[in-house]
């Protein structure tokens, strides 16, 4: 059934990058080292209320680790890993606890969805929050990115959800309809057709297209 | 991590490179493809610029057809350009030559480099 998450994996941006298809195109790519994640855990309708599997990803230093994060990994029987993550797929029995989800459970040309927290940009204007139009910066104009008017003069007051300037970036965002370029299953790298959100070493989960 | 991203490009890298420089006059082999057959189809002029580095390295040819001047610029690595043929070496001081866009007959000549 189109629109299910039937499969899930974590990666890390590593960068942007440029490479030619078969065709002779130049085709930008962000490269993510996409697993191995493994499996720590299923969830289930009966026991949990929902089903899910839960996966850890990326090494971590033996004495970051503390006791119940020590003891958690020890009840799937792999050593301690930095980031963990939860992906609600129905069908978890394809799982086992203790399993690694590789980066070939991708290949090429297949549309996925990719989820990562964007760069935070601080506190920004309504110019670059919001796409508003700036004034004039010269002939004699001192209306340069101000927000403008705020609303009519009726209400008296300010509609909530009003466009303001404020904190921007640092979110969670989603961008679907990605097509995988390329994947180097023993290198554990997918490249994936144009941006994706957030910083280099920023972790991304990377999923089957929803609307595919 | 810049490594991996290295690696990755490195794989469609050419490695039979000629070594042309801004002001030689090189003829660049383009595969053109014409419904579904694809044919070579050559363009000679002078190296105006070289940037970039990696896959995504191009360079600018300029050559003047019909009294027209008309710039290309290619991706040095990219499969279409099948071969660069270095037909004169350029003497040249600059590392982009786009003075010679305003000069016209005689004086937007490059000189030739002489090896003693």
């Amino acid at each position: 059934m189109a629109g299910n998450l039937n499969k899930a994996i974590l990666g890390v941006k590593v960068g942007m990058a440029q490479i030619f298809d078969e065709e002779g195109k130049a085709v930008p790519v962000t490269v993510v080292e996409a697993g191995p994640c493994t499996v720590l855990q299923k969830k289930t309708e009966n026991l949990d209320g929902y089903n899910a599997i839960q996966v850890g990803f990326y090494n971590l230093k033996e004495k970051l680790a503390n006791k119940p994060i020590k003891g958690h990994f020890k009840k799937a029987n792999v050593k301690p890993l930095r980031f963990i993550r939860e992906f609600r797929i129905d069908n978890v029995d394809q799982y086992e606890v203790g399993q690694d989800i590789q980066a070939d459970v991708f290949a090429s040309g297949e549309l996925v969805d990719v989820v990562g927290t964007s760069k935070g940009k601080g506190f920004a204007g309504g110019v670059k929050r919001h796409n508003f139009a700036r004034g004039s910066m010269g002939h004699g104009s001192k209306y340069h990115r101000r927000p403008g008017s705020l609303a009519a003069k009726g209400p008296a007051r300010v509609f909530k959800g009003r466009k303001l300037p404020g904190r921007l970036g640092g979110s969670r965002v989603t961008v679907q309809g990605l097509k995988v370029v390329k994947v180097y299953p023993e290198r554990n790298l997918i490249l994936i057709r144009g941006s994706i959100p957030g910083p280099k070493r920023g972790l991304v989960t990377i999923k089957n297209s929803v609307k595919a | 991590m810049q490594d991996i991203i290295r690696s990755i490009e490195e794989e469609q890298l050419k490695k039979d490179l000629p070594d042309f420089r801004p002001g030689d006059t090189v003829k660049v082999h383009v595969k053109v493809v014409e419904g579904n057959r694809e044919r070579i189809q050559i363009f000679e002029g002078t190296v105006l610029k070289i940037r970039g580095a990696g896959l995504s390295r191009t360079f600018t040819v300029r050559r003047i057809t019909y009294g027209v001047a008309v710039e290309r610029t290619f991706l040095i690595n990219s499969p279409r350009i099948a071969k660069v043929e270095i037909t004169r070496r350029g003497k040249v001081r600059q590392a982009r030559l786009f003075y010679l866009r305003g000069l016209t007959g005689k004086k937007a000549r490059v000189k030739e480099k002489r090896r003693f």
